[in-house]
C-alpha cells in the first residue's frame, strides 16, 4: 500500500484523503495511517507546489554549479557537502559520478546574486578546488512536468 | 434515373450517436463522456519510432500479411501472454484497427444466409458488417443481473441450423464486462458441441482490473475454430494510427488475406513500425495507463453507489453502464435531457443495441479532474429528476 500511495501522490499531493482511498481501493483510516508513519519516518519530506514562476512575472535565477573538491581524510565528500547545502541559496546538492564532485544547484533572484555567491561563498570554501557555473537560460520540463505551454489536440467529442 | 446506392446498405441505421455528436459540438462548456477512445497521447517512445521511420524513408508498402518483424512481435506478445502460439509467416494479419479484421474475418466465413449470434450490448459494427458479408445476425440480449456476461444457456437457446459464428466482445464496449476463464470455458464447450467459429474480439484485452484477461483463443481445442482479434487503439492510446490484426487458422487466414489485399494493400507503413517498438518497449506504459483508468473506475463507482444509482462493477475497458430504470425515461430522453440541461454527454445504451434501453454508456476516458465536475453535474441532475418524481407523487 506504501508505494500505491507514493506514486499517486508524488503526482498529486493535494487529494483529500477519503477520495484517495477510494481510488486506491482501500480504507479511509489505514490510508491515513499509512501516510502519518510515512511522513514520522521522512519518506514523505514535504508537500511542495511546482510553480512557473516566469509566467507569475516573478524574476528568479537559476544555475547548475558543478563543484569539484578534494575529499577529507575520515569525513570523505559528506562534511564539505554539509558546508554547502546548509546555505538557503542551494536548493539541490547531489554528488555526482564523472568529471567532477558536487552537482549544486542555486536559486537566487537574479545573476548577479548568483555569481556573487559562488565567488564569494562557494569557491572560497578550503576543499573547493574548481566550480564552473552553468546558469539555466529556460525551463523546458521540470519533475516529469512539462512547463513550457504545448497546444493539445482534441479527440472528437464523442465516439463509440 | 436508377438509384445510384445499394439496397443492402440503405437498409443499415446510421449511428446512434449523431445527434448528440450535433448537439455538443454546437456547446461551448460542454463536458463529454461520450468518448470511445483513450485520453492519454500515445507514449513518445512509439511516436519516435514512427518519426524516425519517417526519416528513414520508409514510405512504401508492406507486404500484404503487415511487416515482418511486427508480426513476429505479435506471435511473441501472444505466446507470453496466453501460451498461444501463430505462426507469423501464416495465421498473423496486419490490419487498418481492429474494425477492418472484423469485417474481413466475417467476409471471409460467411456463405449467404449463415447467421452470425452477437451478443448485446456490444460495439456497432458486428451486426452491419454480418450483413454486409451476406449473412444474418442473431442479436442475444444480454442481462445485467448476469454481469452481462454470456452464458451457454443462452447461446444454446440462439443456436439454428444455421449458426456458423459466435461474435465474442469481451472486455465489453459499452458495458465494461469481463468473462472468466470459467465462463469462457462454458462458451467453448458449447461452440464445440455445435460446431461453431468464433470471432473474439479482445481490442480492450489489456484494461482488466479484477484478473488479468483470459483468450477463449487459449482454451484447449479452440485455436482452430476462433479469428483472434486485437489492436493498439486502446491498450498503447494508438486509435489514429489505424493499426489492428487478425489471428487464424491457416486455412481462413490465406482468404482473409485476399480480401485485404485488394480493399487495403497493406496496413499503414509508420503506423506498423511504431507498433513494433510498442510491443517490444512499451509494457511499462500500459501498466501505468491501466492503474490510472482504474482509480477512475473505483472513484466513478464510488461516486455513484452514493448518488444509489444503480450500476453493476465493470472490471474492463474505460466505462460504465448504470441504469436509468427508476426515472421512468427512455435512454435516448434522458441522455437528451442531461445534455441540454446539464451540458453532459452520454452516451445512451440503445446505440449498442435495443437491449441497452434502461441504462447510459459514460466513458472514464478522462481526467480525475473533468470526471468529479461531470459526474456533480449528473448528480443534480439525478437529485433534481427524483425531487420532481416525489413532487408528483405528492400531488
Amino acid at each position: 500500500m506504501q508505494e500505491k500511495i507514493l506514486n499517486y501522490i508524488e503526482k498529486n499531493s493535494r487529494i483529500d484523503l477519503h477520495e484517495l482511498a477510494v481510488i486506491l481501493g482501500e480504507d479511509e483510516a489505514a490510508v491515513l495511517n499509512c501516510l502519518e508513519d510515512m511522513e514520522a519516518k521522512h519518506i514523505i519530506c514535504g508537500y511542495h507546489t511546482l510553480i512557473n514562476w516566469e509566467k507569475a512575472g516573478v524574476e528568479k535565477a537559476k544555475a547548475m554549479i558543478e563543484v569539484r573538491v578534494t575529499p577529507q581524510r575520515g569525513t570523505g565528500f559528506d562534511k564539505i557537502a554539509q558546508r554547502i547545502y546548509n546555505f538557503p541559496e542551494v536548493s539541490d546538492v547531489y554528488l555526482i559520478s564523472g568529471g567532477f564532485d558536487f552537482m549544486v544547484i542555486l536559486e537566487g533572484k537574479s545573476l548577479r546574486e548568483i555569481a556573487d555567491f559562488v565567488s564569494q561563498k562557494l569557491s572560497v570554501l578550503d576543499s573547493v578546488f574548481s566550480t564552473k557555473t552553468n546558469f539555466i537560460l529556460k525551463n523546458y520540463k521540470e519533475q516529469g512536468t512539462i512547463m513550457v505551454d504545448v497546444p493539445k489536440e482534441e479527440r472528437m467529442k464523442m465516439s463509440l | 434515373m436508377r438509384s445510384m446506392v445499394n439496397k443492402t446498405i440503405t437498409g443499415i441505421a446510421p449511428s446512434g450517436i449523431r445527434k448528440f455528436f450535433d448537439i455538443v459540438n454546437e456547446m461551448d462548456d460542454a463536458i463529454s463522456l461520450g468518448v470511445g477512445e483513450p485520453d492519454f497521447d500515445t507514449p513518445w517512445r512509439i511516436r519516435d519510432e514512427a518519426i524516425y521511420s519517417l526519416e528513414q524513408g520508409r514510405t512504401f508498402y508492406t507486404s500484404n500479411t503487415g511487416l515482418k518483424q511486427l508480426r513476429e512481435e505479435i506471435s511473441k506478445y501472444l505466446e507470453r501472454r496466453y501460451q498461444l502460439y501463430y505462426s507469423p509467416s501464416s495465421e498473423i494479419m496486419v490490419t487498418v484497427g481492429g474494425s477492418e479484421a472484423i469485417d474481413v474475418a466475417l467476409r471471409a466465413m460467411l456463405d449467404p444466409g449463415d447467421e452470425v449470434l452477437i451478443p448485446q450490448p456490444s460495439y456497432v459494427s458486428y451486426g452491419p458488417c454480418t450483413i454486409l458479408a451476406g449473412g444474418r445476425p442473431v442479436y442475444i440480449p444480454l442481462k445485467e443481473e448476469d454481469d452481462f456476461r454470456l452464458t451457454a444457456q443462452e447461446i444454446e437457446d440462439a443456436i439454428t441450423d444455421r449458426t456458423k459464428v459466435l461474435i465474442l466482445p469481451y472486455p465489453n464496449n459499452p458495458t465494461g464486462a469481463v468473462m472468466e476463464k470459467a465462463d469462457l470455458e462454458a462458451v467453448a464447450e458449447v461452440v464445440k458441441k455445435h460446431d461453431l467459429f468464433i470471432l473474439t474480439d479482445e481490442i480492450y484485452s489489456e484494461l482488466t482490473y479484477l484478473e488479468k484477461h483470459v483468450s477463449i483463443a487459449a482454451l484447449p481445442g479452440m485455436k482452430e475454430r476462433t479469428v483472434y482479434i486485437n489492436g493498439f487503439s486502446k491498450a498503447f492510446a494508438m486509435t489514429g494510427w489505424r493499426l489492428g490484426y487478425a489471428c487464424a487458422p491457416r486455412e481462413l487466414l490465406s482468404q482473409m488475406l485476399k480480401i485485404h489485399q485488394f480493399a487495403i494493400m497493406c496496413a499503414p507503413t509508420n503506423s506498423q513500425y511504431a507498433a513494433v517498438e510498442a510491443l517490444r518497449n512499451c509494457q511499462d506504459e500500459v501498466d501505468k495507463m491501466r492503474e490510472e483508468y482504474d482509480h477512475r473506475r473505483r472513484y466513478l463507482m464510488d461516486r455513484f453507489k452514493k448518488m444509489h444509482l444503480q450500476c453493476f462493477e465493470p472490471f474492463g475497458a474505460f466505462y460504465i453502464f448504470p441504469s436509468i430504470k427508476e426515472f421512468g425515461m427512455s435512454s435516448d430522453e434522458f441522455a437528451t435531457e442531461l445534455l441540454k440541461s446539464k451540458k453532459v454527454a452520454v452516451v445512451p445504451g440503445t446505440a449498442f443495441g435495443d437491449c441497452g434501453e434502461g441504462f447510459i454508456r459514460i466513458s472514464y476516458a478522462y481526467s480525475l479532474e473533468d470526471l468529479e465536475k461531470a459526474v456533480d453535474r449528473i448528480e443534480e441532475f439525478v437529485n433534481e429528476l427524483r425531487a420532481g418524481k416525489a413532487e408528483k407523487a405528492a400531488e
